[in-house]
């Protein structure tokens, strides 16, 4: 932690007392930050904090109500994100904003492909150029290849070279880790530590409290629009800062670890409720198998492109397979279907359900009300002589939204207009008011904030408890060591290893997915 | 992340409330200027004839509303339309109303290869449909042998031009067919399933509703409705004529459905608006034909309408 260093220098960006209205809900209320060369700056806040307000009066998408942004010393207010580009204050945003079917050198010059002297596009030149920035930052793929067919891992990685290419003098990171897998994740580490050799300014917003410590010299804390604490990183500890987040008090922050979950495990015994065997879907898959108890919760873990999400597909019916079964003892009691002819709308009759990972794309309606979201699946159930009874969808959604805490100003709200973590439990009410048997949760803590996720993480051990199976998929470690009775652990597409109870630790997991397989081994990998 | 306040039907600001107003305002706009400057325009002849030849614009835009609804277009329903008229004199034979059914079950059955070519082969939607229009009427010329036939059957003269309580049958068919489609967006889980698989198709999917079922019965339905325009119109001219019933048909459904406040991503629906935008388009072109202004002229307004309510739309789903 060089923090003496960036002290002698003028700060490359300051914001003084900035404040910011939205239709009478103050949003920032006399925020100031510096932000000093060569310096990683975390800011931390749960949703609503205010983080995202203020990255956009930074770079001009918002003007402050009051206060004043200085950069190099000179009062500014950016006509918008180009703008402050164009200036040096590169932003990387938390979704992936990049064209898909391009390709990833494409991408990389986006706005600024290198032409030849007819002024045509020089693919030669611009592949070869991608190629040396990528491989600064340690990303070796084909840069020919369409970004969407990239992992979003790698997506996000390339976002970052891009914003990095151009000529910052500060950068700003909105959650830039939220899809990155561990590997990755050091990738991003070193890189920032090249930023910051450059004397580049970097204001780093995260959700995670280990990426603080790891990345940043110094911390800011947004509570309600207001900084509750701001200085040197090695003056704090990870627990006063999720207090000062969530405003509470550090006694009453569990001192045991960073979920929610309880350590007791719960009690599974008998024929399992969900039995997948020798799933296999060449060459993402071969001969997986996952069975969940009632009452157990089932960890999958592996690094991005180990055959997760694809195995929690595959059960669930929503990618075919090569070969394989799946039985599920739910409502049905005892009924055995061949996974070839699986789909979600018979996993969800058999009594499955699942939560996708990626929630904007495959799992909320944005358009469609909360109400009409929460019932969606179970409205074959809630109509009367064929039509939609409100009041039996008043009654449902009413006991979820409750039930789960689900903040809302109206159930005829678009589900778009809530938060990430709320979006969630929607998602999360869909299923449930279903009652499955086995609810397959693919990372459904990612992207939301410190409170919505300990109550997702209590609300999937109380589940547990009641009986339900649970087979939970996530790439935060702690997660599964918290959560999971059980954890198989997969690399290319198979399953390696699984741990049980008091073996469950991050450091086996890691080991187990970082033992060499038997083949690279040999060939002296 | 800040949650704006919203009202009941969740629609979140004035701005787009005038949006969605913006037809209603339209057809005031142009019923108060045919009032003031068009001689004879405030006749019940004339208002009769006006709300007559809207009706299989109507009935065709309200199946059109929502196969967009799905995310999808059907650019056969006016070839779907030829069909249904072939169709009516081959089985005249056997009385009006079989030839009705043969009629209607043919717009059924075109609708089903639509909807199997989205559903389950996977095409895109303008393209499959985009056969079914080229192909459609091929077939009805074929079935017809190239010919006007004229008609002179009671039953179907009667459809065409005969009132009930002084409103005409085909204006009491357009309020039935929307009032069906309404109801069942509305208030049934067959419309739920519609505006989800719309909004978002992967995500209907993993919630496990019937996607495929879905949107074939979408395009059945379409189908079913493009025939009925088509009997409609056969009917009221007392002469089936495939070479030009509903030529253009789906352009000016299109038109209808998005200027009556729907939008071509999908997710949402406006039964009322659709009816509202058919009756905007036949009210612009009554009024430049009755002020002697040649046809391309309504269809040049008619082209600058459907630009302006999609730009419109543009700047509402960027919100």
């Amino acid at each position: 932690m060089r923090t003496s260093e960036a002290g002698t220098t003028a700060p490359a960006l300051r914001v003084r007392a900035v404040s910011k209205r939205f239709a009478g809900a103050r949003a920032l209320d006399g925020v100031s930050l510096d932000l000093n060369p060569g310096e990683a700056h975390a800011l931390v806040g749960e949703n609503g904090a205010g983080k995202s307000t203020l990255i956009k009066l930074i770079t001009g998408v918002h003007r402050p109500d009051e206060g004043q942004v200085y950069y190099d010393g000179e009062p500014v207010q950016f006509a918008g994100p180009r703008d402050a580009q164009a200036a040096g204050i590169s932003t990387i945003y938390q979704e992936v904003s990049l064209v898909p079917l391009r390709s990833v050198a494409g991408n990389l010059f986006l706005g600024r492909e290198p032409t030849n002297r007819l002024g045509l596009v020089s693919f030669r030149r611009m592949n070869r150029q991608a190629r040396d920035v990528l491989q600064r930052y340690g990303i070796t793929v084909d840069v020919r290849r369409p970004l969407g067919e990239l992992g979003l891992g790698v997506q996000q990685m390339i976002a970052v070279a891009r914003a990095l290419s151009t000529d910052a003098r500060v950068v700003i990171m909105d959650e830039p880790t939220s899809s990155l897998e561990p590997r990755e994740v050091d990738r991003l580490v070193a890189v920032i530590e090249l930023l910051r050799r450059q004397q580049i300014a970097v204001l780093y917003v995260t959700h995670k409290l280990d990426e603080v410590f790891r990345v940043c010299q110094r911390v800011t804390v947004l509570r309600d629009g207001q900084v509750v604490h701001s200085g040197s990183v090695a003056d704090t500890n990870r627990l006063r800062l999720v207090a000062m987040m969530l405003g509470r008090a550090v006694a009453d922050v569990r001192e045991h670890g960073a979920t929610s979950f309880s350590e007791e495990h719960h009690a599974a015994s008998g024929e399992p409720v969900l039995r997948a065997e020798g799933l296999t879907r060449r060459p993402l898959l071969s001969r997986v198998s996952v069975d969940v108890h009632a009452g157990e919760v089932v960890g999958l873990a592996g690094l991005l492109g180990s055959g997760r999400t694809e195995t929690a597909k595959a059960v669930f019916g929503a990618e075919p397979v090569d070969s394989g079964s799946v039985h599920v003892r739910g409502h049905a009691g005892g009924a055995a279907k061949r996974a070839r002819r699986w789909s979600p709308a018979a996993a969800i009759r058999h009594g499955l359900g699942m939560v996708p990972e990626d929630r904007a794309a495959e799992g909320v309606i944005g358009e469609l009300s909360v109400r009409d979201n929460i019932v969606l699946a179970a409205l074959p159930r809630l109509t009367r002589a064929g039509f939609l009874s409100d009041r039996r969808q008043d009654r449902l959604v009413d006991t979820f939204v409750k039930r789960l805490q689900i903040k809302l100003s109206s159930p005829h709200q678009k589900v778009r207009e809530l938060s990430g973590g709320n979006q969630q439990k929607v998602l999360l009410a869909r299923m449930l008011c279903l009652h499955p048997a086995v609810l397959i949760l693919d990372e459904p803590t990612r992207g939301i904030d410190v409170g919505a996720k300990a109550e997702i993480q209590a609300l999937i051990d109380e589940l547990a408890a009641q009986g339900l199976g649970v087979l939970l998929i996530s790439s935060e470690l702690e997660e599964l060591v918290e959560g999971a009775d059980r954890v198989l652990v997969l690399r290319d597409g198979a399953v390696v290893g699984t741990l049980r109870g008091a073996d469950i630790d991050e450091d086996r997991i890691m080991h187990t997915i970082a033992a060499a397989p038997p083949d690279a081994a040999a060939s002296g990998e | 992340m800040t949650v704006q306040a919203v009202g009941r039907r969740g629609r979140t600001n004035p701005r787009e409330q005038l949006q969605a107003a913006g037809v209603y305002l339209a057809i005031a706009a142009l019923l108060l200027f045919n009032l003031a400057f068009t001689p004879h325009f405030a006749t019940v002849t004339n208002l009769r004839l006006q709300l007559i030849q809207v009706a299989p614009v109507a009935i065709v835009a309200v199946g059109m509303a929502l196969v967009i609804a799905t995310e999808g277009i059907d650019l056969s329903v006016g070839s779907t339309m030829a069909i249904a008229a072939a169709l009516i004199p081959l089985y005249i034979g056997y009385g009006a109303w079989p030839a009705i059914a043969v009629a209607l079950l043919a717009g059924v059955a075109v609708g089903l290869v639509n909807g199997g070519l989205v559903a389950f082969a996977g095409m895109q939607p303008i393209i499959a449909t985009l056969g079914l229009l080229v192909a459609g009427r091929g077939l009805a010329l074929v079935l017809a042998d190239g010919r006007l036939v004229e008609l002179f059957d009671p039953t179907l003269g009667a459809l065409g031009n005969s009132a009930v309580l002084g409103l005409p049958v085909s204006l009491l068919i357009v309020v039935g067919v929307a009032a069906v489609a309404g109801i069942a967006m509305r208030r049934t889980a067959f419309g739920r399933r519609v505006l989800a698989i719309g909004g978002n198709r992967a995500a209907a999917n993993l919630a496990g509703l019937p996607v495929k079922r879905t949107l074939v019965t979408v395009y059945a339905f379409s189908g079913l409705l493009a025939a009925s325009a088509g009997i409609l119109s056969t009917a009221r001219q007392s002469a089936s004529d495939p070479s030009f019933v509903g030529l253009l048909i789906e352009l000016s459904a299109i038109t209808a459905v998005v200027v009556g406040g729907t939008p071509l991503s999908g997710g949402r629906v406006r039964i009322l608006g659709t009816l509202m935008g058919a009756l905007l388009m036949q009210l612009i072109t009554a009024t430049i034909i009755q002020h002697n202004l040649p046809d391309s002229t309504a269809r040049m307004v008619q082209a600058a309408i459907i630009v302006a309510a999609v730009y419109i739309q543009r700047g509402r789903s960027r919100m």
